[in-house]
């Protein structure tokens, strides 16, 4: 997975980095991710994943994908069921905890039929940071001394040459795509995040191409009003998507919570038998509508309404 | 005259965390117990504890009713000082900012080593599961509360898998592995609050809960366990505390 730092700034002169526009559908946007890619998921657990990008991938049958995310949610699950991953880097991988755990990722995992590589929380973080620092590793004093540590082969433990202290060098991760969603963007890319960034600012200046999803698209007037909100600059942006909703069932930050009902009929469906319940939600939910709209039509209304209510109120406070 | 209240092991396991919380510090809180925990606690004693949640919040009220699924959705972040990436709220800890650090545990043996990655042989497991998430980096660099279920498969000899680092082999192990700073401090149970031997760092028992016995507690443990005869007992819940609690989960998703 480690480029060469010469090719990853060759990488990055080939780009068109002007000032263009850069809108386009989620299939065209999809087209951008080769097989064999890795691929960054912004957001963390079960807020701001670029759901919508991750159900094209899906649908556009894309294989061999190496994943990394903070927190893997049940994206983690559909990833593995239907062929797209077999390994996924992340540092926790369920639903969520009042979910319990998920056996799609166990059923996948204890038959060895696909891999979750885990680091710790803070490594992964660092790792995107090194990457979009141009640096090739980082040194860091957690997971010394635990089996996390010890079942990694790319990591090194050293004496600081100049305190003579033990630390951990781990080594920049540089995915080739970054996927993520965010509530305002312009037609260029320039995007704005409100609430919690995780790590999608990093990730975004590591990768050698960027795909945003966007609640809504805003004018590069309203942007160059308040520069200082923009968070991911359209330099390192490649596609803009306008996705309403481009979260659900996850939650977008102010404008939507998860959708808790259609999350817990996900876990009771996956409960009894893992494999042909995630293969039935996927028929459902992924492979049989014709467009997001569609998608959106099977959550419902009432609970597209109910989760916005509740997004919205975040600032009555 | 102190009214007899009755309680669920979750809501015992809340308030006994919860006491051990001082006013002034700077707590890292995992979900489910540990922010039913520190939330009590700022209602009650410590109005002037800063919570740090992993999704990158700093010093949130989180509110009644509004429980977050995990510690990185919006719900965490209500009435923050601020909003920052996850990476720069977990390098808080590598910098000494974080004072105690709060989760809960699937197992955990003799010298405070947490295993939340793997049952059996982590080459071929019996069950694979959810893994670390900010739980190594917590432990590896602040002190640490742990609160869980005292049964017998959970407290072990020794973990399958150490994924987050307690005192690794006891002694000056966890020093010698590069881990200078943090550590086991207590750890809280529906049966007892257990500390660690300053010297060898094993663990032992600091306190039974009410109506708790010794063997309780040595039935429940699946190693040896120190209990002094003059152990203290710890004083039952009480009702200021648990109107706090059942104020804030009302739906029981943690206390049930």
């Amino acid at each position: 997975m480690t480029q060469s730092y010469l090719d990853l700034r060759a990488a990055t002169k080939a780009r068109d980095r002007s000032l263009r526009e850069k809108v386009m559908t989620l299939e065209e946007a999809v087209g951008l991710v080769n097989d064999g890619d890795s691929v960054a998921i912004g957001g963390c657990t079960a807020s701001r994943t670029p759901m919508a990008l991750i159900w094209a991938l899906i649908r556009a049958r894309k294989s061999d994908l190496s994943i990394s995310r903070s927190i893997t949610s049940t994206e983690g699950d559909l990833l593995f069921a239907s062929g797209v991953s077999r390994h996924i880097l992340t540092s926790w991988f369920s639903q969520g905890i009042v979910w319990g755990i998920s056996k799609v990722m166990r059923a996948y995992t204890e038959s060895h039929r696909a891999r979750f590589e885990e680091w710790s929380h803070m490594s992964i973080g660092l790792r995107y940071r090194a990457g979009a620092m141009g640096i090739p590793f980082i040194p860091m004093r957690a997971m010394l001394g635990s089996d996390v540590a010890g079942q990694l082969d790319n990591i090194k433990e050293i004496d600081c040459p100049f305190t003579g202290e033990k630390v951990l060098l781990i080594p920049a991760l540089n995915p080739n795509v970054a996927l993520i969603h965010v509530p305002r963007c312009d037609a260029f890319g320039n995007a704005q995040i409100d609430g919690l960034q995780f790590m999608d600012i990093d990730m975004a200046m590591a990768a050698n191409r960027v795909i945003l999803t966007t609640e809504r698209i805003i004018s590069n007037d309203q942007i160059r009003r308040a520069p200082d909100q923009t968070k991911i600059p359209f330099i390192a942006v490649d596609a803009v998507v306008e996705v309403p909703y481009g979260s659900a069932p996850h939650e977008c930050y102010g404008i939507y919570e998860p959708m808790f009902e259609h999350m817990d009929a996900y876990a009771a469906l996956t409960a009894k038998d893992p494999e042909a319940g995630v293969a039935e939600y996927l028929e459902r939910h992924y492979y049989g509508p014709n467009c997001w709209s569609d998608y959106l039509d099977l959550l419902g209304i009432g609970e597209l309404l109910d989760a916005s209510r509740r997004g919205r109120s975040i600032y009555n406070d | 005259m102190t009214e007899q209240m009755s309680y669920t092991a979750s809501e015992l396991l809340a308030v006994m965390s919860g006491r051990l919380l001082e006013d002034g510090q700077t707590v890292f809180a995992g979900v489910g117990i540990p922010l039913l925990a520190v939330t009590l606690a700022q209602r009650l004693h410590g109005p002037g504890l800063t919570i740090l949640f992993e999704g990158g919040t700093l010093g949130p009220f989180v509110v009644a009713g509004e429980l977050p699924p995990s510690t990185n959705e919006q719900r965490c972040t209500r009435r923050a000082n601020m909003l920052l990436s996850i990476t720069d709220v977990l390098l808080l800890l590598q910098r000494g900012y974080v004072d105690v650090g709060f989760m809960g545990g699937a197992q955990i043996d003799r010298y405070g080593n947490l295993n939340s990655s793997f049952i059996g042989d982590p080459k071929n497991p019996a069950i694979r599961l959810p893994g670390t998430g900010g739980g190594n980096d917590i432990s590896s660099l602040t002190q640490m509360i742990v609160s869980m279920k005292h049964e017998k498969r959970r407290f072990v000899d020794k973990v399958d898998f150490i994924t987050s680092p307690g005192f690794l082999g006891g002694g000056s192990t966890r020093a010698d592995s590069g881990l200078v700073s943090g550590g086991m401090y207590r750890v809280v149970t529906d049966l007892a609050i257990l500390n660690f031997d300053d010297e060898t760092r094993e663990m032992k028992v600091f306190a039974l809960h009410p109506g708790v016995t010794a063997e309780q507690v040595h039935d429940n443990t699946g190693f040896d366990i120190r209990i002094d005869d003059d152990v203290e007992t710890t004083e039952p819940p009480t009702k200021a505390e648990l109107d706090v609690l059942r104020h804030l989960d009302p739906e029981q998703l943690y206390i049930a």
